[in-house]
């Protein structure tokens, strides 16, 4: 029997019970749309964060106090105190390190903030000029405080858009006085709207200079971040090296599995979360993969019932001179039809479905969500939709072909 | 040579250690061109018989040579071969596909075997015009009378040019107008065309349109006669 008969040997054994072939493909529709879903979801997830990351610009050095978290548990490690004033005053030496064109300390926190009668909760962030720059973003009024502010721990400070927005309505704030924890503060510069910028939201912030932020705000004497720029981007494995010597030579640490800081440059973010959501993902794809099983066994479950219900078929094509082979070839062949056609269904609701997601994210939740169609998740789909039916539908296709001609014909 | 030599073959059955002895020695030899009834009740092994003799099951004792081959010559893929080559069958219960058009039934055979598929058409249209169903080869084998169903019956039996037709109780679950239709068509087969018959019944009447009649009771040979009587179905069928 040559292949193009089997196949319309299949296709229409598969047509003469529309409805069932329907109802048997679901678990696989279900789960080859949940597998397209997920991975589609993902991508986009991991193609926001990465731009985020990304849009601190790649000579951005982030230092942060604890050993680099490898886990849920280890996330305590950044409320450490590790990173003093001292390390900042070593860190900025050029014989300490080189090529380090500029570098910021940071502490924040959530805070109240206060104008007359208005009061909302924003991120306080105590810092210097460096991180309008590492964020890319300059006032558009007024200016942005300057070092001699650092030095005075001047009560001056920089608002973001929303923030202006909330406090004062469309009337001016540049010199108006705000209170942040009891403390009277001049506003000096208004940044202009930007939305999230890394893992900052720039129209969300308060900005004063750091000094005044530890002494007068938290009362702490160490630092949540120190940021630092490269001059070039070809000298940051250079400038990251230098930074991990002078920080274990100031902390008197030997070993480099001692540290109690680390650094962060835009490419290990990049491949952090890279890594966090290909592990989402697995994981995600895994549990939609279990569907797909089930969707095999209820294929396999159909098969069965389907290949006792034509037994006196199989008996007939038995014996008018169908080989086990072709028995075999005719029901395997049928269960592949289904779980792939079942993988297209699927593979159209998933990406219909995570077109929807990405419109919803985008239009309401207005993060800058882009819509992907994983190509090659839609191949490999449709690849593990044929195999499951392939494996699932071994099984009835070998009990059919070894049904002997005459009991299969006797059958009633 | 004879098409079929049975000697002593004899089919012994195990269920939960009880044999069940549905032939024990059988001896016969058939020719080409004949045209033989097997005729026996219910229970006499003649199911069992044509069974073995049409390749669909395996005898236990003794030797059946057919076309001077034994199954045991044979693999299973050219088993199925010589079913589908040498072999046509038809049953009392028609066996068709059922939502599958007259064509397409009388095609099923060619599919299993090495006939091009541009010929296919054609080969199968000259069977179905043979028993006379031409004008029906787009209807569903469900749409057609019993008469009809066993006819097209035999155009698949006779699509692939067989050395010998299998007819198990043809008539059986047909009136007996149609059933002398159908074995007008079945004499006719033998006598024009020289095929090769072997008919089982359990009926007298019907068992005298073959030009001989093999006995069987209780799983072996009560007589081997000649018949000298023959019923013509088309006798019949013009009164």
């Amino acid at each position: 029997m040559i292949f193009s008969d089997s196949f319309t040997t299949a296709l229409g054994g598969l047509q003469t019970n529309k409805s069932r072939s329907a109802l048997t493909i679901l678990g696989i529709v279900i789960g080859i749309t949940a597998i397209i879903l997920v991975m589609s979801v993902g991508q986009g997830a991991e193609d926001l964060i990465l731009n985020q990351v990304r849009g601190l610009g790649s000579q951005t050095i982030i230092i942060e106090p604890g050993r680099e978290p490898t886990g849920p548990s280890s996330f305590a490690e950044l409320f450490t105190d590790s990173l003093k004033p001292k390390d900042v005053d070593a860190l900025r030496k050029p014989s300490n390190v080189q090529g380090l064109k500029e570098l910021t300390p940071m502490v924040m926190q959530v805070a109240a903030v206060t104008f007359e009668n208005e009061t909302v909760r924003t991120n306080v962030i105590g810092a210097s000029e460096l991180i309008a720059k590492i964020l890319d973003i300059f006032p558009n009024k007024g200016s942005f405080f300057t070092d001699e502010d650092i030095r005075q721990k001047a009560n001056v400070a920089v608002i973001g858009s929303e923030i202006k927005s909330k406090l004062f309505g469309p009337s001016e704030a540049l010199g108006e006085k705000i209170k942040l924890k009891g403390r009277t503060f001049r506003i000096v510069g208004i940044l202009p709207p930007k939305g999230q910028v890394a893992l900052f939201n720039a129209d969300d912030m308060v900005v004063v200079p750091y000094t005044t932020a530890q002494q007068y705000l938290f009362g702490i004497n160490h630092f949540n971040t120190i940021l630092a720029q490269a001059e070039t981007e070809d000298m940051m494995p250079r400038v990251v090296r230098d930074i991990e010597l002078t920080l274990r030579e100031t902390h008197n640490i030997d070993d480099p599995d001692k540290d109690d800081f680390h650094v962060t440059t835009q490419a290990d973010a990049a491949e952090r979360v890279q890594t966090i959501t290909g592990i989402l993902t697995v994981l995600l794809v895994s549990v939609a993969a279990i569907s797909l099983i089930v969707g095999g066994i209820g294929i396999m479950n159909i098969m069965l019932v389907s290949v006792s219900e034509r037994t006196r078929e199989i008996g007939l094509r038995k014996a008018l001179g169908a080989t086990e082979k072709d028995i075999m070839t005719q029901f395997l062949l049928e269960a592949v039809m289904l779980t792939a056609l079942g993988g297209v269904v699927g593979i159209a609701l998933g990406a219909a479905f995570s077109f929807l997601a990405s419109l919803i994210l985008s239009r309401i939740v207005a993060l800058g969500w882009v819509f992907t169609f994983p190509i090659a998740a839609a191949l490999l789909g449709l690849g593990v939709a044929a195999f499951v039916g392939l494996v699932f539908g071994l099984y009835p296709a070998r009990q059919a072909s070894l049904k002997s001609p005459m009991e299969a014909l006797r059958y009633e | 040579m004879p098409l079929i030599d049975v000697k002593n073959i004899g089919k012994t059955y195990y269920n939960d250690r009880v044999e069940t002895h549905a032939l024990r020695d059988v001896s016969f030899e058939i020719n080409e061109g004949e045209f033989v009834a097997i005729m026996g009740p219910s229970g006499s092994g003649k199911s069992t018989l044509l069974h073995i003799l049409g390749f669909l099951d395996r005898h236990t004792n003794g030797k059946y040579r057919f076309d001077g081959k034994t199954i045991d010559d044979y693999s299973k893929e050219e088993i199925a071969h010589v079913r589908n080559k040498k072999m046509g069958f038809v049953f009392q219960s028609f066996n068709l596909l059922a939502r599958t058009t007259v064509l397409e039934n009388v095609k099923l055979p060619l599919l299993y075997s090495d006939v091009k598929k541009s010929m296919r058409d054609e080969i199968a249209l000259k069977a179905i015009e043979s028993v006379g169903l031409s004008h029906r080869i787009s209807h569903e084998s469900s749409q057609l009378s019993g008469g009809e169903k066993q006819r097209v019956a035999i155009a698949r039996a006779l699509v692939n040019k067989p050395n010998v037709i299998f007819a198990d109780e043809p008539t059986g679950n047909l009136d007996s107008k149609s059933g002398k239709m159908v074995m007008e068509f079945i004499q006719k087969l033998n006598e024009e065309e020289g095929h090769t018959i072997i008919l089982i019944t359990h009926e007298t009447y019907t068992a005298e349109h073959a030009q001989r009649i093999i006995r069987v009771l209780d799983g072996n040979i009560e007589s081997d006669t000649k018949v000298n009587h023959r019923h013509r179905a088309r006798d019949h069928f013009e009164k």
